[in-house]
C-alpha cells in the first residue's frame, strides 16, 4: 500500500493503526526483493478490526478461512472482524487467488500480522498496568491481568498504544499452536452465507452506479476472424445509445441491456469479416500430436532406463488417452462495471487476479496503473477460469466513450465461446511388469495439457515422464488443478490395466507400489469405508467398482465408486462415491467438506459428459442445453472422509479433490465390462 | 412501450417499458431487485427463478408483458424483516452455499417444491430442483438443506 493509498484507506476506515507484515509471496510474484511491508490489519480507535487481503472470494471459502486465522491469533470472536478483500487500492497484493495458495501462503501471513497486533496490544496494556507483559492474558478481545482488563478498543485509543507501536516488533512472534486453537479447526459456516441466502449480496454483475449504461460487444463469427468494415449509423440513431469502434473492438452501450442488444443487432449485419480456416474437434487428438513441439521446453524427469525396463519386461502394455477441452462455466458469467472520474478509472469485476487485471486495464486504456482501481466483490465462481480482464476492459472502454459508468455481463454463449478452456490432452503411456508383477518401466507423455501431477507416485525403477507442448486450436488456460486431472486420469486408468495384467486386486497392486504413507492412508480409508474387499467378492451384475488415488499441491486423495453401465449405450451411471482426502491440519472442516464434495461433483461432469465441440472456428455446444454439466440427477450416494493431520502444515483444498473421481469411474467401468476405458467422457467400449 | 402493472413482493408496481423485455432485466434494472441472476438466458440453469402467482418461472425467458396483472415474488420478498424464510434459514444452517450465485433460484424453487410437496421424497427433491444448476456442485448439501426446510416447515403446520 502506497502512502497515498494508506491515507485514503484511513479516511474510510477511520483513525487507528495499520499493522504491517512482510509479504514474501507477493514479493516473489512481483520478482522484487525481500522485505517490503504490506498493511494486513487495521485496529480502529472504535475497536473495529479490519483484515486486509488481496485474495478474492469466489465461493471457495477464503474470506472465512482468513477471518478465522486472524480471529484466532487476536483471540477475538469472528463477529468482531471486518474483512476487505481484492481491492487494488486498499489491500496488499497477495498475488492471484489460484493454485490452492491461500491456505499455505496467505493464512500464515495473516496469522503473523494478527499475532504481531496481539503483541502490540499486550505491550500497550503492559504500559497501562505497569506490569510485565508475561503476566497478561489475551482473551475475548481484551488484555487481562489480575488487576483488571482493557478492551482492544480502549487500548487502541490510549497513548500507550501509540507508544507501543513505535517499538520494533519482535522478529519471532509466536503463533498460537494447533493444540490451543479455539477457532481454527472448528467447523464454521461461511461468514457471508446469510447475505447470500437473502439475495442481498452484490455480485459484480449486480453493481449499479448512478447513470449507468449496459454494454454489449460485437463478436466475430468465428475464431481468427478480423473486422474489415462496420457501419455504426443505425445504432447511433437510437436514443441514449453510444456506439463505438476501436480497431476490432465494436460495442454499444444503452440505458438497458435490452436496448443495447437492439443497438448491436442493428449494426451486426453491416459488419464485414475476414475469416480464417480453423481446426475442428473432430480429429483434435491427431492435430495435437501433429503440432507437438518437443523441441520447445519438454518438462518432466527420468529415472533409470525406460528402454532397458521395457526390453526386459515379462508383460508390456501400451495405451493412449484422450481428454477433450472442457469449460469452467461458472454460474456468473464474466461481468464488470467501470466508471471514470477525473481521469481515474474504477472497475468492479469478478477476477482471481486483481493486480494483473489492473495492469491489463492500464495497458489497454493507455493510462498509468495508479489511475486504475480494481475492486473484486465476492463473485459467482471461477474455478481457475477468471484470471483475465475481458469484461473489465470492455466496460472501461465503453465507459470512457460514453462518459458514464457502463456494465458488461457476458451472455452464456459468449462465455462458452470467448472465455478460455481447460486444455485438451493426448496422453501416451507404455509400461512393463517384471516377473514379480512389479511395474518395471513407465513411459508417459502428455501432449498439450500440462505438467501438473506428471510424475507417478508409484515405485518404479525406470521412468520417463514428459509434457510436450502443442499448438492448441482453442484458447486454453488454467482450470482447477490444471493438468493434474488429465495426468491422474491416464495414470490411474492404466494402473488398473496393469493390475489386471498382473492378476491382482487394484487396491493391493497400488499399495504394493506406493511409498507415500499419506496416499496409502487415504487409499485405505476410502477402501475401508466403501467396503472394497467385501464388494470385490460380491459383484452385482451390470455394475462395477473402481478406485483411484493421487497427490498434488501437498494434499492426497483417494476415491472408490460404483457404477452401473447401460448395456445398449455404454453410458455409465454413478451410483456411489466414497472419497478420502487429507490436506494436513484442517482449518475449517465445514468449508473443507464443501470444497471436497463440490470438487467431486464438478469432476463428474467431464468424466461423464462434458466436452467442448467446435467446427469452423465456432463452438458447437455453447449453452447449458448442449453442454451438460452435472445436475441434481447426477448426485450419487456421496460420502467424504476427511483425515485431519494436525502434525502437518495445512495445504489448500480447492483443487486436488477433483482428480480421483474420473479415473475411479473409468476403473469401475473397466471392472463392469472387462474393457478398458481410454478417454473422457467415459463410455464403455462396445463389441 | 406499454405500461405494465404487477405486484412485486406484495407491492403494486408499474413500469413503462417494452413488454418484450425479459422480466429478469426489468426486475434487476428498473426495480433494483438484483437477487434474481442471469445465468444462461434460455431457462437452462434456474439462476433467474422467481415465483409468478406462486409458481416458479425462469424470468430470463419470461417477457415482462406476461407478468401483467400477476404476483411476482423474488428472493428479496421472502424474509419477514430480519427473520429469514424457513427455506433461507435451512440453507444457512446447512451451509448449503458456496459462491451463492445460484442460491436465490435454489431457495425460490425449494419454496415452490415444498408448497406442492410439504414432505418431499428424495426423488421429488431431485425432480423439483433438477432445472437449477450449481456449478460449485454443492448438490448433496442443497438436498440436505431442502430436507431440513421440509422438516422445519412440517413441524410448524
Amino acid at each position: 500500500m502506497s502512502a497515498v493509498n494508506r491515507r485514503e484507506f484511513l479516511e474510510t476506515a477511520g483513525a487507528g493503526l495499520l499493522i504491517l507484515a512482510t509479504a514474501p509471496f507477493a514479493d516473489a510474484q512481483r520478482g522484487g526483493g525481500a522485505g517490503t511491508l504490506e498493511a494486513r490489519l487495521h485496529i480502529g480507535e472504535d475497536g473495529v478490526i479490519t483484515l486486509l487481503s488481496g485474495k478474492i472470494e469466489e465461493g471457495q471459502g477464503a474470506l472465512t478461512e482468513l477471518a478465522m486465522a486472524a480471529a484466532e491469533e487476536l483471540r477475538i470472536p469472528l463477529a468482531g472482524l471486518r474483512v476487505v478483500m481484492g481491492d487494488t487500492l486498499e489491500t496488499p497484493n497477495d498475488g492471484t487467488t489460484a493454485g490452492s495458495g491461500t491456505t499455505p501462503r496467505t493464512v500464515p501471513l495473516v496469522r503473523r500480522a494478527a499475532a504481531a497486533a496481539r503483541q502490540l496490544l499486550v505491550s500497550a496494556a503492559s504500559r497501562r498496568f505497569s506490569v510485565d507483559a508475561a503476566g497478561l492474558e489475551v482473551r475475548d478481545g481484551a488484555v487481562q491481568s489480575a488487576g483488571g482488563k482493557y478492551s482492544y478498543a480502549d487500548l487502541a485509543r490510549s497513548p500507550d498504544f501509540a507508544a507501543a507501536s513505535k517499538e520494533p516488533l519482535s522478529a519471532n512472534i509466536a503463533l498460537i499452536p494447533v493444540k490451543d486453537w479455539q477457532i481454527l479447526g472448528k467447523p464454521q459456516v461461511r461468514l457471508d452465507t446469510r447475505k447470500l441466502v437473502a439475495g442481498a449480496h452484490r455480485f459484480p454483475s449486480d453493481i449499479v452506479r448512478p447513470g449507468m449504461l449496459h454494454g454489449r460487444v460485437l463478436r466475430p463469427p468465428s475464431y481468427g476472424a478480423t473486422l474489415a468494415a462496420v457501419d455504426l449509423c443505425e445504432a447511433r440513431k437510437m436514443p441514449g445509445v453510444t456506439a463505438m469502434r476501436d480497431g476490432d473492438f465494436v460495442a454499444c452501450a444503452a440505458p438497458t441491456a435490452f436496448a443495447a442488444r437492439k443497438a448491436l443487432a442493428a449494426i451486426a449485419p453491416t459488419a464485414q469479416w475476414k475469416t480464417a480456416e480453423q481446426p475442428s474437434s473432430d480429429g483434435l487428438f491427431d492435430y495435437l500430436k501433429r503440432h507437438a513441439r518437443p523441441e520447445g521446453r519438454p518438462q518432466g524427469q527420468s529415472r533409470g532406463s525406460v528402454e532397458k525396463g521395457l526390453a526386459e519386461a515379462r508383460i508390456r502394455l501400451k495405451a493412449s488417452y484422450q481428454v477433450p477441452y472442457v469449460q469452467h462455466a461458472p454460474m456468473e458469467t464474466r461481468a464488470a462495471v467501470a466508471g471514470w472520474q477525473d481521469g481515474q478509472c474504477t472497475v468492479w469485476t469478478g477476477t482471481s487476479n486483481p493486480a494483473s487485471v489492473r495492469q491489463q486495464l492500464a495497458a489497454t486504456l493507455g493510462v498509468a496503473q495508479d489511475r486504475v482501481r480494481v475492486q473484486v466483490p465476492h463473485f459467482g465462481g471461477g474455478f481457475g477460469g477468471k484470471h483475465t480482464a475481458e469484461a473489465a476492459t470492455e466496460a472501461a472502454r465503453l465507459a470512457r466513450e460514453a462518459g458514464r459508468p457502463v456494465a458488461v455481463q457476458w451472455t452464456r454463449a459468449e462465455e462458452f465461446t470467448w472465455a478460455y478452456f481447460r486444455p485438451a490432452a493426448l496422453i501416451e503411456v507404455e509400461a512393463a511388469l517384471d516377473a514379480d508383477n512389479a511395474i518395471s518401466a513407465w513411459d508417459f507423455t502428455n501432449y498439450n495439457s500440462g505438467a501438473s501431477a506428471l510424475d507417478t507416485p508409484y515405485r518404479i525403477p525406470n521412468t520417463r515422464v514428459r509434457f510436450v507442448a502443442s499448438d492448441s486450436p482453442l484458447r486454453q488456460s488454467s482450470y482447477r488443478v490444471l493438468a493434474a486431472t488429465a495426468n491422474n486420469f491416464a495414470r490411474e486408468a492404466f494402473t488398473d490395466e496393469l493390475a489386471a495384467a498382473a492378476g491382482m486386486d487394484p487396491l493391493e497392486f497400488r499399495l504394493a507400489h506406493l511409498e507415500n504413507e499419506r496416499i496409502k492412508n487415504v487409499l485405505n480409508a476410502a477402501a475401508q469405508r466403501f467396503g472394497w474387499a467385501r464388494r470385490r467378492k460380491n459383484r452385482r451384475p451390470g455394475a462395477g467398482i473402481g478406485l483411484a488415488c493421487g497427490t498434488e499441491k501437498n494434499s492426497v486423495v483417494a476415491a472408490c465408486c460404483e457404477v452401473e453401465v447401460d448395456a445398449a449405450s455404454g453410458t455409465p451411471r454413478l451410483i456411489e462415491v466414497v472419497q478420502a482426502f487429507e490436506c494436513g491440519a484442517i482449518l475449517n472442516p465445514a468449508g473443507l467438506r464443501s470444497q471436497v464434495e463440490g470438487a467431486i461433483m464438478m469432476g463428474v461432469g467431464p468424466a461423464l459428459r462434458e466436452e467442448i465441440r467446435f467446427k469452423d472456428g465456432a463452438i458447437v455446444n455453447a449453452g447449458f442445453g448442449d453442454y451438460q454439466v452435472p445436475r441434481f440427477r447426477d448426485l450419487p450416494k456421496l460420502e467424504v472422509v476427511l483425515l485431519d493431520r494436525k502434525d502437518l502444515e495445512s495445504a489448500g483444498a480447492g483443487e486436488t479433490p477433483i482428480i480421483a473421481i474420473a479415473p475411479a469411474i473409468a476403473n469401475a467401468v473397466f471392472d463392469a465390462t472387462g474393457k478398458p476405458v481410454r478417454g473422457m467422457p467415459i463410455r464403455a467400449a462396445r463389441g | 412501450m406499454a405500461s405494465i402493472r404487477f405486484s412485486v413482493n406484495g407491492e403494486a408496481r408499474s413500469v413503462d417499458t417494452d413488454p418484450e423485455r425479459p422480466l429478469l432485466e426489468v426486475l434487476r434494472e428498473d426495480l433494483g431487485l438484483t437477487g434474481a441472476k442471469y445465468g444462461c438466458g434460455e431457462g437452462q440453469c434456474g439462476a433467474c427463478t422467481v415465483l409468478l402467482d406462486g409458481a416458479p418461472v425462469f424470468s430470463c425467458v419470461t417477457p415482462v408483458g406476461d407478468a401483467q396483472g400477476h404476483r411476482i415474488v423474488t428472493i428479496e420478498g421472502l424474509a419477514a424483516g430480519d427473520t429469514l424464510h424457513p427455506v433461507q434459514q435451512a440453507f444457512l444452517d446447512e451451509g448449503a452455499v458456496q459462491c451463492g450465485y445460484c442460491t436465490p433460484g435454489m431457495v425460490l424453487r425449494t419454496v415452490a417444491l415444498l408448497r406442492d410437496h410439504p414432505a418431499p421424497t428424495d426423488a421429488q427433491i431431485v425432480d423439483g430442483l433438477n432445472g437449477n444448476l450449481c456449478r460449485c456442485s454443492d448438490y448433496r448439501r442443497i438436498m440436505a438443506a431442502v430436507r431440513r426446510a421440509a422438516a422445519a416447515t412440517g413441524k410448524k403446520s
